[in-house]
C-alpha cells in the first residue's frame, strides 16, 4: 500500500497530496517524446532542417546557417509551442468536465461549450475585424461560460442528470453552430475565410502574438486545476458523500466549472475547435497512471499536448505540400475512439 | 424503460373523430397551397399574386413570368417535397426507435449522405442527380447501420442517449472528414459547397423530377406500413402479441427511411430539425395513429420547410440564408425542450 503512492506536503497544509508512484516516471517519458516530436515538427517542413541545427538553434548555438534562427524562431517555434499549450489545456478542461459529471463520455466539444466560443470569436472577427488577437481569448471565454452556464440551467430539473445535460449541450451546440453559420453567410469574404481557417482547428500561421494571448490563462487556471484536482476525487464519489467529507460541493463545482471553460475558451480562442482531445486524452491518462486525480491531472494535461503537437505534425506531412488543421486530424481519430468508447460503456 | 413508458404515457390515444381528422387534413392542404402561393409572390423582387397566376396559367415570356416558373416554382415545389419527405422519415425514426429525439439530421443519416456525395466527386468529378441520389442513399444507409447498431448494444439495449451520442459524434466525424477533404480539393469545394450549405435555391425542375420517384416509393411503403408501426409504438411485446414480424416490418420501414432521407439530402444537402419537430406538431392533433400522423406529417413538413425557406429570403433581404441554418434556430430549442421533458434522469 504504501509503496504505490508519494506523499507531497508542505509545512502549512496549503499543498497536500499523495500522487501514483507511476506518475513521475509517465510525466518524464512524456515529456521526452513531446519534446522529440517538438524537434521533429520544427525540422519539417519547405525548408528542411536537421534536428542537430533545431536544438542549437533554440538554445542559442551558432549555426552555418543565418536563416534558420528566422524559419525557427520567428515562423516554426511560436507554432509547435502553441500546438503543445492548446492540448494541455484542452486536455485538463475534458479531465475535469469528465471528473465533474461523473461521465466518461462528456467534453467540452459534446455539450456545446467549443461551439459557444467559436460563435463568440467568429462573430469578434468578423464584425470587427481590427480587434487585436488578445482580446479574442476574452471573446470566447465569455462564449464558452455562457454556452456552459445554459447548458447547466437548462438541464438543470431538481438536480442536474448527466443524460440531460448531454442532450440539452447537443442542442446548444446545433444553436451555436448555427448562428456561426450566419456569421460566416454575411460578412466580408476575407474576414470570413480569416474565420473559416480558424473554425477548422489549425495552428497555422501562430505567431509569438498568440502565444502571448493564451499564455496568461494557462498561468492561471493550469496551477489551479492542479490544486483543486484533490476535490475531484472527493466529488467523483458523488454529492452526498463528497458532502459528508466535508465539502463545499457546490462552491468547488462552481471553481472547477469556471476552470475548465476558462481553459477550454483560451483554447478555442488561440487554435479554433481541435475536438476530442478532451475526450481522448483523459482515458489515455487514466490507463497510464490510473484514477486519482492529483496524477491524473498533469499526465493527461501531457498527453493532451503530445496528441496535438504529433496531429499537427500528421496533418502538414500526410498529404504534403497541401495542409490538413490539426483539427481535421484530431476529429479522425479521436471521433472513432469515441465511438469506441460508447461501445465499451454500453452497460452503463 | 423509463423513457418509453413514459413516451407512451403522452401518446393515449385520441378521441378525435375521423371526420375531425379527414377535416384537418384538408385545412392542412388548403394552408400548403396558400403558403406557397406566398412564397411564389414574395422574394428578392416582390410579384403580385395575379402576375403568378397569369405566369402559371397564362406564360407570356416577361422578365416576372420568367422568375415565377425558372426560380420560384422550383424553389417551391422542391421545399414542398423535400419537407415532407423529411417529416415522414423523422415519424418513422421516431416510431422504429421509440425515441421522441430521433431525427435524420441528428442521427447522422443526413451527414453520412454528405460525405458520400463529397468523396464520390472528390474521386470522379461532377456527378449527375440521378448518382447523386444513389451515392446519397449508399451513405446514409452506411450511417443509420453504424448508428444503429452502437444505439442498440449493450444490456439496456437502446437508449435515447446512446442512440443520440452516436449520431451526433459520428456527424462530427463525417464533417470532419468532409472538411478535410473540401481543404485537400479546391476543385470539390467549388462543384460542391453551395449543396453543402443545406439549400433549396437554385435546383431546377429536372432534379425534382429525378428524384421524386424515389421519394414517392419511400412514402408509399411509409403509408402502407402505417398500421404495422403503430403497433410497434406499443412496444416490441405487444407488437409480437399482435403477430406482427417485426424484424421484417422495421426492416422495411428503415429502407423507406433512407430512401425518403437520401433523397431529401440529394436534393437539397443536408437540413436538420424538420424530421424532429413536425412529428411533434402533427402528434398534438392526431396522436400516434400512425395512419393519420404519416399524411399529416408530409404535409405539415412541406408548409414548414417552404414557410422557413420564405423566412430565410425575407429576414436580411435582398440576401438570403441557407434554410438549413433557420430549421436549425427553430428545431435545436425545440430539441433542448424534448430532452427537458422527455428525459427523466
Amino acid at each position: 500500500m504504501t509503496n504505490s503512492w508519494i506523499v507531497i506536503r508542505t509545512q502549512k497544509s496549503l499543498l497536500s497530496m499523495r500522487i501514483d508512484r507511476r506518475v513521475p516516471w509517465v510525466l518524464l517519458a512524456l515529456i521526452i517524446m513531446t519534446l522529440m516530436i517538438m524537434v521533429i515538427s520544427i525540422g519539417y517542413g519547405e525548408y528542411p532542417i536537421s534536428p542537430l541545427n533545431v536544438i542549437k538553434t533554440i538554445l542559442g548555438l551558432s549555426t552555418n546557417n543565418p536563416d534558420y534562427n528566422f524559419v525557427i524562431h520567428t515562423l516554426r517555434l511560436p507554432r509547435v509551442i502553441t500546438a503543445f499549450l492548446v492540448g494541455t489545456a484542452l486536455a485538463i478542461a475534458g479531465t475535469i468536465m469528465q471528473g465533474l459529471t461523473r461521465n466518461p463520455l462528456a467534453a467540452p466539444e459534446i455539450i456545446g461549450v467549443e461551439a459557444g466560443a467559436g460563435l463568440f470569436a467568429v462573430t469578434i472577427i468578423v464584425l470587427f475585424p481590427s480587434v487585436p488577437v488578445f482580446f479574442l481569448p476574452i471573446a470566447a471565454f465569455t462564449g464558452a461560460f455562457i454556452a456552459a452556464a445554459l447548458v447547466y440551467l437548462l438541464a438543470w430539473a431538481n438536480g442536474s442528470s448527466p443524460i440531460r445535460l448531454i442532450l440539452v449541450g447537443i442542442g446548444v451546440g446545433a444553436i451555436a453552430s448555427a448562428f456561426t453559420s450566419v456569421m460566416i453567410t454575411f460578412g466580408e469574404i476575407s474576414d470570413v475565410s480569416q474565420a473559416l481557417v480558424w473554425l477548422a482547428g489549425s495552428v497555422y500561421g501562430r505567431t509569438w502574438e498568440h502565444v502571448q494571448a493564451l499564455l496568461p490563462w494557462l498561468i492561471l487556471f493550469i496551477p489551479a486545476s492542479l490544486l483543486l484536482a484533490r476535490e475531484l476525487n472527493t466529488l467523483n464519489l458523488g454529492d452526498e458523500i463528497a458532502r459528508g467529507l466535508g465539502s463545499r460541493v457546490e462552491w468547488q463545482r462552481g471553481l472547477l466549472l469556471i476552470t475548465c471553460v476558462a481553459l477550454s475558451g483560451a483554447s478555442v480562442a488561440a487554435v479554433g475547435t481541435i475536438g476530442f482531445v478532451g475526450l481522448m486524452a483523459p482515458h489515455l491518462a487514466r490507463q497510464l497512471v490510473g484514477n486519482a486525480h492529483e496524477g491524473l491531472v498533469p499526465t493527461s494535461a501531457l498527453v493532451g499536448g503530445l496528441i496535438v503537437s504529433f496531429s499537427d505534425l500528421l496533418g502538414r506531412s500526410l498529404f504534403a505540400p497541401i495542409e490538413l488543421p490539426c483539427g481535421v486530424v484530431t476529429a479522425a481519430v479521436g471521433a472513432p475512439y469515441f465511438l469506441y468508447l460508447l461501445y465499451r460503456n454500453r452497460n452503463a | 424503460m423509463n423513457t418509453s413508458q413514459s413516451y407512451l404515457q403522452q401518446q393515449l390515444p385520441s378521441k378525435r373523430s375521423h371526420s375531425f381528422r379527414l377535416l384537418g387534413l384538408i385545412v392542412g392542404i388548403l394552408l400548403l397551397v396558400v403558403c406557397s402561393l406566398i412564397s411564389l409572390t414574395l422574394g428578392a423582387a416582390d410579384i403580385s399574386p395575379d402576375v403568378v397566376w397569369r405566369a402559371l396559367f397564362a406564360f407570356d415570356g416577361s422578365t416576372n413570368h420568367l422568375i415565377i416558373t425558372t426560380v420560384r416554382l422550383p424553389r417551391v415545389l422542391i421545399a414542398s417535397a423535400v419537407g415532407a419527405a423529411l417529416a415522414v422519415a423523422g415519424s418513422l425514426m421516431q416510431g422504429l426507435t421509440r425515441n421522441a429525439l430521433a431525427d435524420p439530421g441528428i442521427l447522422g443519416i443526413s451527414a453520412g449522405a454528405a460525405l458520400a456525395v463529397v468523396v464520390s466527386t472528390f474521386f470522379w468529378g461532377s456527378l449527375s442527380v440521378q448518382s447523386y441520389t444513389w451515392i446519397a442513399f449508399a451513405g446514409g444507409t452506411i450511417a443509420a447501420i453504424v448508428v444503429y447498431t452502437l444505439g442498440s448494444v449493450g444490456r439496456n439495449g437502446m437508449t435515447p442517449l446512446k442512440l443520440i451520442l452516436a449520431g451526433a459524434v459520428l456527424s462530427y466525424l463525417m464533417s470532419a472528414l468532409t472538411t478535410g477533404i473540401l481543404i485537400l480539393s479546391q476543385r470539390t469545394l467549388d462543384e460542391i459547397r453551395f449543396w453543402l450549405a443545406g439549400s433549396v435555391a437554385g435546383r431546377d425542375l429536372d432534379s425534382l423530377v429525378q428524384v421524386l420517384p424515389y421519394i414517392v416509393v419511400g412514402l408509399i411503403i411509409a403509408f402502407s406500413l402505417s398500421k404495422q408501426i403503430t403497433a410497434l409504438t406499443l412496444g416490441e411485446d405487444v407488437a409480437k402479441g399482435l403477430g406482427l414480424q417485426i424484424g421484417w416490418v422495421k426492416a422495411i420501414a428503415a429502407v423507406a427511411v433512407v430512401l425518403l432521407a437520401g433523397s431529401a439530402v440529394s436534393l437539397a444537402g443536408p437540413i436538420g430539425f424538420i424530421g424532429l419537430v413536425v412529428p411533434h406538431i402533427v402528434r398534438f392533433w392526431v396522436g400516434v395513429d400512425y395512419r393519420w400522423l404519416l399524411p399529416y406529417a408530409a404535409i405539415w413538413g412541406a408548409m414548414l420547410l417552404s414557410l422557413a425557406d420564405l423566412a430565410a429570403r425575407l429576414v436580411i433581404k435582398p440576401q438570403e440564408l441557407p434554410v438549413g441554418i433557420m430549421t436549425a434556430l427553430v428545431g435545436a430549442p425545440f430539441f433542448i425542450y424534448l430532452a427537458r421533458r422527455k428525459i427523466k434522469s
